[in-house]
């Protein structure tokens, strides 16, 4: 009885020991593929380091000034000034879609969805309904 | 093992026939197998307590033994840590308070030769002259055909593309080493403001980056400290409002032929700097050398906002007047007698114009009568005029954090006689900084505490100890828009913001004692909206003219209050801060109830 205990001791013991070198070897391994990545990691960064200047001298105001100048016939930019602030009364309403008129009758009366102002005649291009304050 | 029995048949029978006890024959036994017992015991518990001590003995020589190895061996960075835990090498970079890099990093190379190993000495020589015209080949050659030299540092950084010219050479004598560059991608823009920075300890691999000036200088261990893996440094500096007021700076001074000028921006409650401009500037990005002789106040390097002390002038009304109306000697509506000239012992003072016989201390704020203010500055005497001047931090440098701050202390007179209060009060034989104006407006105006400047972002500042009541700080409001709207600075007015200041137009001493009569320092002090205050505007001109008229003007209403108009109408929407727009009448009925 005691003797298979001891044989098989001795065999576990160098089970685990296989393991542990198994293991130990993986961590090498391991180790050595993280300093590699944090290597590229860190080039990555430099590079990212890079970019982030070039951005920052790119996007730098005077140059971004001489383009807006340069390309105002097409971007119409401006500095932001006072004046371009308005109140929301300043901005016009959609003008509300109206039905088509496919059978010109002439009718009198609302039109679903749209305030009773102006009602479509026959003849006369989109009406353009004007918008009150209710 | 034979064991023993305890009555051993044989002795038994033998004591019988004897007549002894046999009874003491087995205790006997007994007492010897017990005796054996307790010796096996025993010697098992040794030999237990032997194993024992040996492991104890193992396990400690382990620890010992793996510490001893531990403090031998050279230390090592850890490997296996998360990326939080990431240490940075290299320099923080600076930005503004939204984020964008005012100053950053690049990597570069610096070139260097080892002539020893070089094979075609001469070549190498003319070819890098060729790609660096400034490089002396006489003595490029001499260096590298020098036996005795094993090393020549030729350039501290190279571009991209000078590095790739110099491999084309194909030389192996010439070799890079790795450098760290400062890089200030918005060139001269804040350049007062970030400094500059330079090379300390220089090695073949490496170099470190040292701050020279300003914010770099000052916040140098913050911003080398690995500790704090790269977070950068955040500045109160706007990017954007900085670019615009900067554009319309240098147009002004342009304009205006001046020598310099000067903007800053500053929040009236926390004291952040928004916006710190001095021009003439320069690029950080190589920063010029101190001048060595001449008027170091000349230099591009000189940071007129902070170390520039002026004789103010008029705007300096504002502290004596706030403080007649805190100290309850005056009101507003209260009559004082400005018939002038007004005479003391050899000394005259006089109004621009004459203002009549009297006003009441609104008009003297508003129309700037120097004789004005001086009868209320009388009022309030020399050591109360000292101790409120104290109090707004006019006497002493500014805490800005730039290298420079401590050493501009204002100039004030030795002896503060009655005739100081008298012209210091109207901004005169005392010498302040632009700074120092913008953070005793803001005190004033923003409801009467105490702000102090910074650089830096602040979320929320509480705030500082009072310096007038809330009373006198509304009053003082009013006044200064009243000088927009109807006094000295009527070209301040920009529709929608409310804007209020005050003017100060004064002579520059000559370099040989008096006044100059044709060189002044023009200022505008101002802040929008009026109503409840924002930022305060400071605009400084060195010596300019407006010279469409029939002849030169040289006062701040026609100089430095046009300016600041344009900087506020330029950059308050950059400030978010939505101008008061006038509603248009309605036409027709809007609401109608019974």
């Amino acid at each position: 009885m005691r003797g298979i205990f001891y044989v098989l001791a001795a065999l576990g013991v160098i089970g685990l020991a296989f393991w542990a070198y198994g293991e130990t070897h993986k961590t090498q391994r391991a180790l050595a593929e993280l300093r590699q990545t944090q290597a590229e990691v860190s080039s990555l960064r430099e590079a990212l380091g890079v970019q982030r200047a070039e951005w920052a001298y790119l996007n730098r105001p005077a140059r971004l000034r001489e383009l807006a100048e340069l390309n105002f016939d097409g971007l119409g930019l401006m500095p932001l000034l006072p004046e371009h602030f308005g109140s929301v009364d300043q901005v016009a309403y959609p003008a509300p879609e109206l039905p088509a008129l496919n059978q010109p009758v002439e009718t009198f009366g609302a039109i679903d969805g749209v305030t009773p102002l102006l009602a479509p005649r026959p003849g006369t291009d989109t009406p353009q309904p004007e918008v009150m304050e209710p | 093992m034979i064991r023993t029995p305890l009555r051993p048949l044989a002795r038994i029978l033998r004591a019988r026939e004897t007549g002894e006890n046999p009874d003491a024959i087995e205790r006997e036994n007994l007492r010897l197998r017990h005796e054996a017992m307790r010796d096996q015991a025993r010697a098992r518990a040794e030999g237990r307590l032997l194993v024992l001590t040996g492991i104890f003995c193992l396990a400690f020589a382990l620890v010992g033994g793996r510490m001893g190895l531990e403090a031998a061996s050279p230390p090592q960075e850890p490997r296996t840590t998360a990326f939080e835990a990431d240490i940075s090498a290299s320099r923080a970079d600076i930005v503004d308070r939204h984020g964008r890099v005012l100053a950053t990093n690049l990597v570069t190379h610096s070139l260097y030769a080892q002539p020893h190993v070089m094979i075609e000495p001469e070549r190498a020589a003319r070819e890098l002259v060729e790609i660096f015209p400034d490089l002396d080949l006489e003595r490029l050659t001499r260096q590298f055909t020098d036996p005795a030299r094993r090393f020549v540092w030729i350039k501290r950084r190279l571009s991209p593309e000078q590095t790739q010219a110099v491999h084309d050479i194909g030389e192996p004598g010439l070799l890079f080493g790795p450098r760290q560059m400062r890089l200030y991608p918005n060139g001269p823009l804040a350049a007062h403001v970030l400094g500059g920075a330079g090379f300390g300890r220089e090695g073949v691999s490496a170099a470190e980056i040292v701050g020279v000036a300003g914010v770099e200088r000052v916040f140098d261990d913050y911003l080398r400290d690995p500790a704090n893996a790269g977070a950068p440094l955040q500045l109160a500096l706007d990017l954007t409002v900085q670019a615009a007021a900067r554009e319309v700076l240098e147009g002004g001074m342009r304009l205006l032929s001046a020598k310099g000028a000067t903007a800053v921006i500053m929040d009236v409650h926390s004291g952040e700097v928004v916006t710190l401009i001095s021009l003439p500037d320069f690029d950080p990005n190589q920063r010029p050398l101190p001048l060595i002789e001449g008027d170091a106040a000349d230099s591009p390097l000189f940071n007129r906002a902070v170390q520039g002390l002026y004789e103010l002038g008029s705007v300096f009304k504002l502290f004596p007047v706030a403080q007649a109306l805190d100290e309850g000697l005056v009101n507003p509506s209260t009559r004082i007698d400005t018939r002038g000239p007004l005479r003391w012992g050899r000394f005259t003072i006089n109004d621009f114009s004459n203002l009549g016989p009297s006003l009441s201390v609104n008009d003297v704020f508003v129309k700037s009568s120097n004789i004005g203010t001086a009868r209320i500055a009388q009022m309030i005497g020399a050591e109360r005029q000292k101790a409120f001047l104290e109090r707004l931090g006019l006497m002493a440098p500014t805490s800005i954090e730039l290298t420079e701050a401590p050493t501009a202390r204002p100039q004030t007179p030795s002896n503060w006689s009655e005739l100081s209060t008298m012209t210091i009060s109207y901004g005169h034989g005392m010498s302040s900084s632009p700074l120092h104006l913008a953070a005793a407006y803001s005190s004033i105006i923003n409801g009467g505490t105490l702000v102090e400047p910074t650089l830096l972002r602040r979320s929320r500042v509480e705030p500082g100890p009072r310096v007038v009541s809330a009373e006198t700080s509304a009053i003082m409001r009013g006044m200064m828009r009243e000088v927009v709207t109807g006094g000295t600075a009527s070209f301040g007015e920009v529709p929608g913001y409310g804007v209020g200041g005050k003017t100060g137009t004064a002579n520059k001493p000559g370099p040989r004692g008096g006044y100059l009569e044709n060189a002044v320092i023009s200022t505008f002090a101002s802040a929008f909206p009026m109503d409840d205050p924002r930022y305060v505007v400071i605009v400084t001109f060195d010596e300019p003219v407006e010279s469409t008229g029939l002849e030169p003007r040289r006062t701040a209403g026609w100089t430095a209050v046009p300016v600041a108009a344009e900087i506020i109408r330029r950059t308050a929407p950059l400030l978010d801060i939505r101008p008061e727009i006038a509603m248009p009448a309605r036409n027709g009925i809007t609401a109608v109830r019974n």
